[in-house]
């Protein structure tokens, strides 16, 4: 028969080429296997560049110094080389951030995974990613020159870069995804646990409060500890609208930078390649990279830990 | 019998009450959200709406606030996205291929999932400083158009992955199988099924990746973008043989973000006009980007509906 | 065990083990024949091996790590073990063809889905493809539905339409041995006894393994019948022999319904 003489044909074509197939497959794996060590090539690219430079930079100051000094000023005839500054102004924003993000976020995360009808998920499901789509750099532009003059409303004695603006703006910002997050973990308990509270008599609000919310807890944790983590690797909202002067308070109504709008400040300017001042920026980037490794792993735990559960 | 009644129902109408008002509080807040969206989106064309023109877009920034426009940020845009895509887009499907459909589950691999996720969530100025570090000193990139490419694609990697891996997971085993019970080799099973059929999920989460490239500003200024660049990198294609040029990639270079940054971190108010037009244009560039997304999500899945 | 089958064999596991993961035993020491150009039916209740059985002849388990295979399956007339772990599995498959369960059609066209087997056997001209996708889809009972819309996507069949596209698909790459996996177990009855009719006439042409719950369908359709029992084979012998006077006691209490 016609077909079946033809197909011998091509199973012999086909059975003589099997070793040039079989190289063929292993080549394409191995070109695969590449793309995907790139990325374990660029973690060690960062950590690389990172505790390269750093050592350079602890090479003129101690880690004591480093970690105590309470003043920074790296670029003064009299340098002083404290982190805690940074620091300062980034877990103040920070935590602005999150009294915004936290009650916010949680809150519609339970609306929209207890109460929500069709119609309500479907404008603002969008409007969350929305949210989260805008640029930071505009983030930065509203905070400057729309939050701050609206609390200076208020607070006619509040400067016009503090971090007060800037934390609110990046709680705003960071509200879509703690939401998001919340809402998988409440959505991952299971209905019979719901039922079992609604059977006795319980409204949605208690039932949510007092069922679901500790059931994911582990994973609403999670979506608190990740946003803690985004709000500390945020740069442009705090380099536009908290100002660029180091200054270790603890007050948001005051202008300071953080360690990322430090970065930011130093690589606008001109510093010679391997001077201490140019390596400046190399001990903050470690210094940010490890709090938000710290709070990353954590969350990662968390999230795996819900994810088991049931 | 009855006063027990009645305290119950007593007793639910106060429930009933908290519920409507938590309910309350929980739309409140969604409204809240909202406005805040709208009133960043209204406050940004309301300030910069009047000053997007022809002139404006077709300008290079200058000292004169009336006269500055974006045309060297627009155009530096395009062509680092270009460069960011070009080598996003085959590295992260390369890499999410390999994890999804070939890698053995060993040590080796969990390591790899894991560093991904890692870098997921650096801080975007990291990435930064690794670039301004690694290419821009010790590979000589310089502060040029690929330094910049190379470090966005390196930024929205593990998200084009994560992407591409979670489509990839919506293709069904009985697929792959019925494939190898053809006789077809694992590339063959990849490359005639599991990536035509996941389309829609790759492409979604590449276009959602590079437009979170387009917004990026911090690590362009590690990087060493400039600000006030009055002039053009060299075109990538030219009018005479080979017309592919390579010049390009080495020129420096600004993108929308960073003008509108330098613009928006000036005091004189006119400057600040500029930043919110080039705001505007940066969150038309986004939004249609997200609705591109969207738009191609939708259709893909009415194609293939497992 | 017993076993009594006399005509020529297709293919022949001796003393065959399967280890899932590499240590937990699936099979145990299973040695059968099965007749070349005739239908044997595997049945046993669930969680016998049967369909761990069927999945060894196409080294279908080869696609997910770990497990391992003991003893062989000889492929006649050349006697190649098929579970030899020397030989490309990719080679057994391209000569035994399987359908499966739940039917699962490409979401390309019906075309497409029968043409995929040639596609990758390398190039054919496009007058030869059509002509052996039209012949793979007569001898699944199934052109005279789609001749008009070959185009069309597969999905949009019914069910019982789908799986005998499956049948087109596999039949399309020319297979010695075509095996099937519980075939008509989603299907409603009028699919069923059409596929079942299949079953039937294929087999004079190529030789047919078929896993079945349903004790009726193996009777119906197949020549031997092979009953495994805990991983291991009980009794095969020509099924009308299992089915009205089996040789061993279990195979009576399963073919009479007393378990199963």
């Amino acid at each position: 028969m016609n077909a079946e003489a033809v197909l011998k044909k091509a199973e012999a074509w086909r059975l003589s080429s099997r070793l040039f197939t079989q190289i063929k497959e292993k080549a394409i794996e191995s070109l695969l296997l590449f793309a995907a060590l790139t990325s374990v090539a660029i973690t060690v690219g960062i950590v690389g560049v990172l505790v390269y430079e750093s050592v350079g930079f602890f090479r003129h100051v101690s880690l004591w110094e480093f970690v105590t000094d309470r003043q920074w000023t790296p670029l003064f005839s009299e340098p002083h080389y404290g982190i805690l500054p940074l620091v300062s102004g980034t877990l103040v924003t920070t935590a602005v951030a999150l009294g915004v993000a936290v009650p916010m976020g949680s809150l519609i995360a339970i609306y929209l995974s207890e109460y929500a009808s069709r119609g309500v998920r479907e404008v603002i499901k969008p409007a969350l990613e929305l949210l989260s789509a805008v640029p930071t750099v505009v983030y930065g532009y509203f905070a400057l020159l729309f939050v701050t003059p609206a609390l200076q409303k208020l607070w006619p004695e509040l400067p016009g870069f503090n971090m007060l603006s800037a934390g609110l703006v990046i709680g705003m910002m960071i509200v879509p995804y703690v939401s998001s997050v919340s809402e998988d973990a409440m959505r991952a308990v299971p209905v019979h646990l719901r039922e079992g509270a609604f059977a006795l008599g319980a409204t949605r609000m208690q039932t949510a409060l007092r069922v679901v919310f500790p059931s994911a807890l582990s994973g609403i944790t999670a979506a608190y500890v990740l946003g803690i983590s985004r709000a500390i690797g945020e740069t442009m909202v705090v380099a536009i609208a908290a100002g660029m002067q180091p200054t270790l308070t603890w007050n948001p109504l005051e202008p300071a930078a953080t360690m990322t709008a430090y970065i930011v400040q130093v690589s606008l300017g001109d510093l010679p390649h391997g001077s201490v001042g140019y390596q400046t920026i190399f001990a903050t980037g470690l210094t940010l990279l490890l709090m938000t490794l710290v709070f990353n792993i954590a969350g990662h735990v968390l999230k795996k830990r819900y994810r088991h559960v049931y | 019998m009855s006063t027990d009644r009645e305290r119950i129902r007593r007793q639910v109408v106060q429930r009933r009450r908290r519920d409507r008002l938590f309910a309350f509080a929980g739309l409140a807040v969604m409204v809240v959200a909202s406005l805040v969206l709208l009133a960043l989106i209204g406050q940004l064309v309301y300030d910069g709406m009047g000053r997007v023109s022809w002139q404006f877009l077709t300008s290079y920034p200058s000292r004169f606030a009336s006269q500055a426009g974006i045309l060297s940020a627009w155009i530096g845009t395009i062509l680092v996205m270009l460069l960011t895509a070009l080598t996003a887009v085959p590295l992260g499907l390369g890499s999410a291929i390999y994890l999804e459909e070939y890698a053995p589950k060993n040590w080796m691999t969990d390591l790899i999932e894991i560093n991904i996720t890692n870098l997921a969530g650096v801080p975007s100025i990291v990435y930064g400083l690794m670039a301004l570090g690694l290419l821009v000193y010790e590979f000589h990139l310089g502060q040029s158009v690929l330094t910049a490419g190379l470090t966005l694609a390196m930024l929205i990697l593990p998200m084009v992955i994560i992407a591409t891996r979670e489509a990839f997971r919506a293709v069904p085993p009985q697929i792959r199988e019925a494939a190898f019970a053809l006789g077809a080799t694992k590339w063959q099973t990849v490359r005639d099924h599991v990536v035509p059929y996941s389309m829609g999920g790759i492409l979604t989460g590449m276009i959602l990746a590079l437009s979170r490239a387009v917004g990026e500003t911090a690590p362009l200024i590690t990087v060493g973008a400039l600000s006030f660049i009055a002039f053009l990198p060299h075109p990538p294609l030219t009018l005479e043989f080979p017309f592919l040029s390579t010049q390009w990639l080495f020129d420096a270079f600004t993108v929308m973000p960073i003008q509108m940054f330098n613009w928006v971190s000036r005091p004189q108010e006119e400057f600040h006009i500029n930043a919110a037009a080039a705001g505007v244009i940066l969150l038309v560039m986004t939004i249609a980007m997200n609705g591109l997304a969207i738009a191609v999500r939708a259709r893909y899945r009415r194609r293939i509906h497992w | 065990m017993q076993v009594h089958i006399t005509p020529a064999l297709k293919a022949e596991a001796k003393e065959l083990s399967f280890y899932y993961g590499g240590t937990v035993q699936a099979l145990k020491a299973i040695s059968l024949g099965l007749a070349d150009r005739h239908a044997t039916a595997l049945i046993g209740p669930s969680g016998c091996g049967k369909t761990t059985f069927l999945r060894c002849l196409n080294r279908m388990h080869d696609l997910y790590p770990g497990n391992r295979y003991v003893g062989s399956v000889v492929l006649y007339p050349e006697g190649m073990n098929i579970v030899d772990p020397t030989i490309d599995p990719i080679e057994i498959r391209m000569r035994v063809g399987m359908v499966f369960q739940k039917p699962n059609p490409f979401p390309t066209s019906i075309y497409e889905n029968v043409a995929y087997g040639l596609r990758i056997r390398g190039s054919m001209t496009r007058h030869d493809m059509d002509a052996v996708v039209e012949q793979s889809l007569k001898d699944a009972a199934l052109w005279p539905e789609v001749k008009d819309r070959l185009r069309d996507l597969a999905y949009n069949l019914s069910g019982g339409q789908q799986q005998r596209l499956c049948i087109a698909r596999a039949l399309a790459t020319g297979p010695e041995m075509l095996l099937f996996d519980e075939p008509t177990s989603a299907l409603d009855p009028t699919a069923t006894a059409r596929i079942e009719e299949l079953v039937t006439e294929l087999k004079q042409r190529v030789t047919i393994v078929i896993v079945t719950h349903n004790m009726q369908q193996a009777a119906r359709v197949s020549d031997y019948t092979a009953f495994m029992y805990e991983g291991e084979l009980v009794e095969c012998d020509r099924t009308e022999k299992i089915f009205t006077n089996p040789s061993n006691k279990l195979t009576e209490e399963y073919v009479t319904g007393r378990f199963g």
